[in-house]
């Protein structure tokens, strides 16, 4: 429903290029996507440039959809931005995990009737220092997530300590022009203060470890064009609780940004082990629309 | 097993890929020639992209006031002049300096941008390569502090 809506609506402010002149003016693609915690940056990974394209005297907003279905599991979030002046960016996300086959073990084992997990993430970024392209040590962002568990009946069960926590991160990312067969490339660096349970879906803290830990996330991306992006991102992660073993995530993407009003981003993704289930790998699509 | 090895690839595919941009860096240096000059269709193929520019400078409202008053032919010569002279071309630019110019106008990032903008979509109005659309673009990103104002 959601899905449909946005796709109608992409499509017919895409129609209308003359209507929405305003729309900022930072280059094409410099606004990243929507990870899946609301934030700027690639899927998996938030990077250091503002959502949307508000350059310093404009403001900019984001809307996105996205879905990562690995083999035994379904997550699907919404999340929309603000970005003032390409100063502040301000996020919210909804997520929601379909546990699919641990609904059964979640029933066998803990007795839990219980078949989707969801999380709520409000986030904020602030442009430090500097610019993606134009200065030469690139540009440097600081952010937090706060995220809140909808339900904390499952993540409790399985050891997690808290329904909510703060993640805290620091971000640096910088395009390098015609610097692999002239072509362009993106790095980025994000060092994330976290003690979430997979990003948070399965709480915060736990018997393991229950305090913040620094965890690093990086991601290098290739522009074939200006419309095309390819690369790769890796994300470490903490591992909290005794009940299952976390692993860290990666994947391969492919974003295609024909305009400035919408971005839409393929993926292999790999979660690694994921509350007993092993192995976890999948697709990730993500459509955006940028106002 | 194979996700370690997966990994292993993916941290040897970054590694290979920083090595590329500071081997790029330094042949760059070390060596100046005029293949982007040619790329860019020589003295009269960026004259084109100039010309073009201005049009959609004209057009652009976030930009167009910085322009009121300048002397579009010879805004035209010495642009030409100063690109073919940073992509290796046998020209001399003989305008004013950069900082100079630009102290009293307080160009934004949003002006920087769209004149940046401006640029690349006249450069594809030419049919100028991608390749070379960057290796332009990269000569032309130190100005942006002398341009800001900074």
């Amino acid at each position: 429903m959601t899905a449909r809506r946005l796709v109608t609506l992409t499509m017919a402010l895409l129609a209308a290029p003359a209507a929405m002149a305003d729309i900022g003016s930072r280059i094409w693609a410099t606004g990243g996507v929507t990870t899946i915690e609301g934030s700027a940056g690639g899927g998996l990974v938030p990077w250091a440039m503002l959502g949307s394209y508000a350059s310093d005297e404009e403001w900019g907003s984001t809307l996105a959809l996205s879905r990562a279905e690995v083999d035994d599991y379904t997550l699907s979030v919404t999340g929309a931005g603000l970005n003032w002046n390409n100063r502040l960016e301000i996020t919210v996300a909804r997520q929601t995990l379909d546990l699919d086959s641990l609904a059964f073990t979640l029933k066998d084992g803990f007795g839990l009737e219980q078949d989707e997990l969801n999380q709520d993430i409000f986030g904020a970024k602030v442009r430090l220092v500097g610019d993606v392209l134009y200065n030469p040590w690139g540009q440097w962002s600081a952010g937090v997530q706060y995220k809140r568990q909808r339900d904390f009946t499952v993540p409790s069960a399985i050891g997690a300590r808290d329904d909510s926590g703060t993640d805290v991160y620091v971000s640096g990312s910088k395009l390098f022009f015609a610097a692999v067969m002239d072509r362009n490339l993106l790095v980025n660096l994000t060092a994330r203060a976290t003690r979430a349970n997979q990003g948070g879906l399965l709480g915060f803290g736990g018997d393991r470890n229950n305090s913040h830990e620094v965890m690093m996330e990086g991601s290098v991306g290739l522009f074939l064009n200006r419309q095309w992006l390819v690369g790769a991102e890796y994300r470490q992660k903490p591992d909290n609780l005794g009940f299952a073993a976390e692993d860290d995530w990666w994947d391969l993407f492919v974003a295609w940004v024909p305009d400035r009003r919408l971005a839409v981003t393929g993926a292999l993704v790999n979660l690694g082990d994921v509350a007993t289930l092993d192995d976890q790998q999948g697709l990730y699509l993500s459509l955006q629309g940028s106002f | 097993m194979a996700n370690v090895n997966i990994k292993l690839l993916i941290a040897t595919l970054l590694s290979g890929m920083m090595a590329l941009v500071l081997g790029g860096c330094q042949s760059l240096n070390s060596k100046p020639d005029d293949s982007l000059y040619q790329q860019l269709g020589e003295r009269e193929g960026i004259a084109n992209v100039v010309e073009d520019l201005l049009y959609l400078i004209v057009d652009d409202e976030r930009i167009n006031q910085q322009f009121k008053g300048v002397d579009v032919a010879q805004f035209h010569d010495n642009l030409t002049d100063q690109l073919c002279e940073l992509s290796g071309g046998p020209c001399t630019y003989t305008g004013r300096e950069m900082r100079e110019l630009h102290s009293d106008m307080a160009i934004t990032d949003t002006q920087f941008n769209a004149l940046a903008e401006n640029l690349i979509l006249s450069m594809e109005q030419n049919n100028i390569p991608t390749g070379a659309q960057n290796r332009l673009l990269k000569q032309l990103i130190p100005l942006y502090p002398d341009i800001r104002n900074l």
